[in-house]
C-alpha cells in the first residue's frame, strides 16, 4: 500500500488535500503547527490507493507519496 | 519504479513567501519537474516577472534573472539571441504581461521568438493588493472595481491574451489550463513540457496560460477559490490548445 508522508509545519492548511483525497483519507490536525494552522493529517489506519491527488495539489512541498 | 510523487530537484527545499491556496507554489513545482524531466537544468535560463512571483529565483535551483515590471520577454529576447544554445522561459502573472507588459508580449510572439512563456492567469494584481488587472471578470469585485467590472463604466471586458496571439504567425503554440484540481495540475504538466519541446526544435513562440487561484485577493478560501475557477472562469477563458 502506498504511503502519505507529511511535513506538517511547512503545511499552510489550505484543505484542498483533504477535500480532493478520493479515499477521504486526509483531515485537519486538531493542533497548530508551527506557522500557526492547523496542518494536513493522514487519518490513522486510513487507506491510501497512490493516486497522488495530495502530492499534485500542495502548493508547499509537504506532502511525499511513497509506493 | 519511478516515483512521480516526489519533489523535482530543480525546486530547492525552503518554504515560499506565497498566501494558503496560491497556485504559484504548484506552478513553480510543475516548471521545475519539466526541466529535470527534460534534462535541460544545466542549459536553462528563467526569467521571472514582477507581481508575487518576484522572488522565484529563491524557490527554482537553475539560473533565473530578473526583468522589469512586464519586461520579461524583452530580457528573455536578449538572452536568447545572444545564447542561442539556452532554453529560456518566462513566468509572468496577467498584470505583468498583459496589463504593463502587453506590447512586450504582443512583439515578441509576432516575431516568433523561440522563447517559452508560462502565463499565471489568476484575475487580479495580487502582490499589491488587488487591483483589477486586464484579466478580472465581469462583475468581480476588486480594490479598484469595488462595485465588481463593468463594462458600462468603461472598464472593458477581461483580456484573452491566448485568443490574441493565436492569429500571428510568430507563435507556435498556445494552451490554456487550469491548476485548480488535480487533474488539471497534471494537464498543465503535459502543456508545460510541450511548450519546452518547442523550444529545443525551434519552432518558436510558445505559451501556457493557467488559470491559478488567489484566495488571498477573491477574498475565497482556498477551496471556495478553486471551485470559482472551475464554475465561472472556465466560462470566460476556455480550457484546451488553442493553438499548434
Ligand atoms: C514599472 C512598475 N509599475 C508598477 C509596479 C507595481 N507593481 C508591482 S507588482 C504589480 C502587479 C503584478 O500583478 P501580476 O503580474 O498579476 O502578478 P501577481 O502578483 O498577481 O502574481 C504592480 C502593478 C512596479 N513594480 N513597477
Amino acid at each position: 500500500m502506498a504511503k502519505v508522508k507529511i511535513e506538517k509545519d511547512r503545511c499552510k492548511g489550505c484543505e484542498l488535500c483533504v477535500f480532493y483525497c478520493p479515499l477521504k483519507s486526509l483531515e485537519l490536525s486538531s493542533d497548530l503547527n508551527k506557522r500557526g494552522v492547523r496542518a494536513a493529517n493522514f487519518k490513522k489506519d486510513a487507506k491510501c490507493s497512490g493516486c497522488g491527488f495530495c502530492f499534485l495539489i500542495c502548493a508547499d512541498r509537504c506532502i511525499k507519496v511513497e509506493k | 519504479m519511478k516515483n512521480e510523487f516526489l519533489p523535482p530537484k530543480s525546486l530547492r527545499d525552503v518554504n515560499t513567501h506565497y498566501c494558503s491556496g496560491c497556485g504559484h507554489g504548484i506552478l513553480h513545482r510543475l516548471v521545475a519537474q519539466v526541466i529535470d524531466e527534460l534534462g535541460l537544468r544545466e542549459r536553462v535560463i528563467g526569467v521571472a516577472p514582477v507581481g508575487c512571483a518576484v522572488l522565484a529565483y529563491n524557490y527554482w535551483d537553475f539560473d533565473v534573472s530578473e526583468a522589469a515590471h512586464g519586461r520579461a520577454l524583452a530580457v528573455a529576447t536578449g538572452i536568447k539571441r545572444s545564447r542561442p544554445e539556452k532554453i529560456v522561459f518566462t513566468y509572468q502573472g496577467d498584470g505583468d504581461l498583459a496589463s504593463i507588459g502587453i506590447a512586450e508580449t504582443l512583439h515578441t510572439a509576432n516575431r516568433g521568438e523561440n522563447l517559452t512563456c508560462v502565463f499565471v492567469n489568476n484575475a487580479c494584481y495580487g502582490m499589491t493588493g488587488g487591483q483589477m488587472a486586464p484579466t478580472t471578470m465581469i462583475g468581480q469585485k476588486t480594490t479598484t472595481t469595488p462595485w465588481g467590472r463593468d463594462p458600462a463604466f468603461g472598464e472593458g471586458w477581461p483580456l484573452k491574451v491566448s485568443e490574441l496571439l493565436a492569429p500571428l504567425k510568430g507563435v507556435s503554440y498556445l494552451a490554456r489550463s487550469s491548476i485548480s484540481k488535480p487533474q488539471g495540475v497534471r494537464q498543465t504538466y503535459q502543456y508545460i513540457k510541450k511548450a519546452f519541446i518547442n523550444q529545443i526544435e525551434k519552432k518558436g513562440f510558445s505559451m501556457v496560460e493557467v488559470l491559478s487561484p488567489c484566495p488571498t485577493i477573491w477574498k475565497k478560501t482556498p477551496i471556495e477559490a478553486a471551485k470559482w475557477i472551475d464554475q465561472e472562469m472556465v466560462k470566460e477563458f476556455p480550457l484546451g490548445v488553442i493553438k499548434e
